[in-house]
């Protein structure tokens, strides 16, 4: 684990960037992180970001399939926005832990 | 008369009557079991039927042979279960009424789920190997193939037996040599997994095993829809791989019972404690199985391990006191490799699959991440003792928590 600078703001990351504790995150590091990913955030984002963050605080579990559900967005709108990995990255840049496979 | 209601009849309904029956005082309690069907499938063999290691009569008997004296069977599908009136409808009229109840209705394939899935080429050059029908469907298919490219496609995560698809391929690739014709097929594995499996050391040995067998790995592939007509698979984010037969894991879902009575997760699967695996939603009841949203694999094995946890909190809860035993989510799986070789993993909620000797330290005779046929002969025997200890509900050799003895770091 490792302290970095993001936006201003102290956060601790994992040795993926995946913030350790959530309540570290403001909006200024999630536009920060999606850039670093390529991303430029729109309020689109936000609303996932934002559900992302809920459910996470709820202590479910998230998958692209319950996303697509959300009724936010389908799963290819969430492909769009957050391109090649689009529950990783956008869990990169809700602040919340990596979503781990269960197999 | 005291009552507990057992719903579905497979792997873990059948352990948890015999464990009960067992112990309950027949004068005070009632067991009752629901399922829908009367014969009972040996899962882990449908994978063999494709090709020609088992046939249909290997996987079946019938379900009665397995429940004990002095339980009520009831075979009617289950229509509602009514949480708050302690009550479940079933599609035969009956109404039961239970003061405790077990649900382990399992999980099952959802190919309507997936566009194009289940359309003009299934089961014809499109197959499952998770149902009887699509095994047997295969099998048939086989035999006249003459090569071309075979695809195995994983639609979604979770899905019940995770090294059953690795398995599958291992065995293809055997069985097209034993036949003379693997370099007249082309074999591809599509998951929408980052590798050949998701735990790092257990990924690393599998996907050695797939370069050796020239077998082709394509990962982060989530699946959108099937093109019948161009007979290719297509991604969300628009890759395609092309087929000439596929072999697909169709998205797992829970029972839809559990959809009507608003037990279950986007998938059906019932929110689950993992340590105590009771329902959150009721006291009185419990989950095993498949059908539990637990974070661990959805397997026989693991069934087996939770059954015993299970027992153990059924009867505190039965006898009011605090719920101690606590599941570690314990899973140990045979993985079938080809030419008579297998290799063994054993895990659980915090500890992924390490190398080792199995299950006694330095001894074996299992050799854990590692390709013997010793372990093959583990599979082989699985079988035996699904029908005659497994089922039965006796004790396995094997601890139902996952020992670090014998493993190396
Ligand atoms: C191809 C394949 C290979 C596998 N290989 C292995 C292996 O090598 N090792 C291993 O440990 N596991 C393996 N498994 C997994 C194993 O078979 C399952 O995990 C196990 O059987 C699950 O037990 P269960 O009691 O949770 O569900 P099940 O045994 O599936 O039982 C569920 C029961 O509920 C009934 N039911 C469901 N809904 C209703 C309803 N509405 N009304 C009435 N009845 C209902 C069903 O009819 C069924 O009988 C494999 C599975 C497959 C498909």
């Amino acid at each position: 684990m490792a302290t970095k600078n993001i936006a201003g703001v102290n956060v601790d990351v994992n040795e993926e960037g995946y913030l350790t504790d959530p309540s570290q995150w403001t909006k200024e590091v999630a536009a920060e992180i999606a850039k670093e990913e390529g991303i430029e955030l729109t309020d689109k984002h936000f609303e996932v970001l934002n559900y992302l963050r809920d459910e996470n605080e709820k202590g479910n579990v998230l998958t692209i399939r319950k996303v697509g559900k959300s009724g936010i967005t389908d799963i290819k709108g969430l492909y769009t926005l957050f391109p090649g990995g689009p529950l990783k990255k956008s869990s990169k840049i809700a602040g919340i832990p990596k979503p781990t496979s269960c197999v | 008369m005291k009552k507990i209601l057992i719903l579905g009849g497979g792997t873990g309904g059948t352990i948890m009557c015999n464990k009960l029956r067992n112990v309950l005082d027949r004068e005070e309690w009632d067991i009752t079991v629901v399922d829908q069907f009367k014969t009972h499938y040996y899962q882990p063999g449908f994978l063999f039927i494709p090709f020609g290691i088992y046939n249909k009569n290997d996987v079946i008997k019938p379900k009665s042979d397995f429940f004990p004296p002095g339980v009520n069977v009831i075979y009617s599908k289950i229509e509602l279960i009514e949480g708050e009136k302690n009550q479940v409808k079933l599609a035969n009229g009956q109404i039961l009424k239970y003061d405790y109840m077990i649900i382990a209705t399992g999980t099952e394939t959802s190919p309507d789920e997936t566009p194009g899935l289940k359309d003009k080429l299934w089961y014809k050059e499109i197959f499952d190997f998770y149902t009887i029908e699509g095994a047997l469907a295969l099998r048939e298919f086989f035999k006249t193939w003459e090569g071309g490219k075979l695809v195995l496609n994983i639609a979604e995560l979770p899905f019940k037996c995770p090294v059953a698809p690795l398995e599958f391929v291992f065995l293809a690739d055997a069985y097209f040599h034993g036949l003379g014709m693997r370099d007249k097929v082309d074999i591809t594995y599509v998951t929408p997994l980052p590798g050949a499996f998701t735990k790092p050391r257990a990924t690393k040995m599998l996907s050695g095993l797939m370069e050796e067998k020239n077998i082709k790995v394509i990962p982060e592939f989530y699946l959108e829809h099937v093109d019948n007509d161009a007979k290719k698979i297509v991604s969300y984010d628009g890759q395609e791989v092309p087929f000439d037969v596929l072999t697909i894991i169709p998205v797992n879902k829970g029972n839809d019972v559990m959809e009507r009575s608003g037990l279950g997760d986007d998938l059906n699967f019932v929110p689950t404690d993992k340590y105590t695996l009771r329902s959150e939603k009721f006291e009185n009841v419990f989950v095993l199985g498949d059908a539990a949203n637990l974070p661990t694999s959805k397997a026989g094995a693991v069934v087996h391990f939770g059954a015993e946890v299970l027992f153990e909190n059924l009867m505190s809860a039965i006898e009011g006191r605090p719920l101690l035993a606590k599941f570690d989510g314990h899973a140990n799986c045979y993985i079938e490799t080809g030419f008579g070789k297998g290799s063994i993993i054993d895990f659980n909620y915090d500890t992924e699959p390490l190398p080792g000797s199995f299950p006694l330290p330095g001894v074996g005779p299992f050799g854990l991440l590692q390709n013997t046929r010793f372990n093959h002969y583990g599979k082989v025997i699985f079988r035996w003792v699904y029908w005659h200890i497994l089922l039965r509900g006796k004790e396995m050799p094997i601890s139902n928590e996952m020992s670090m003895a014998g493993k190396k770091l």
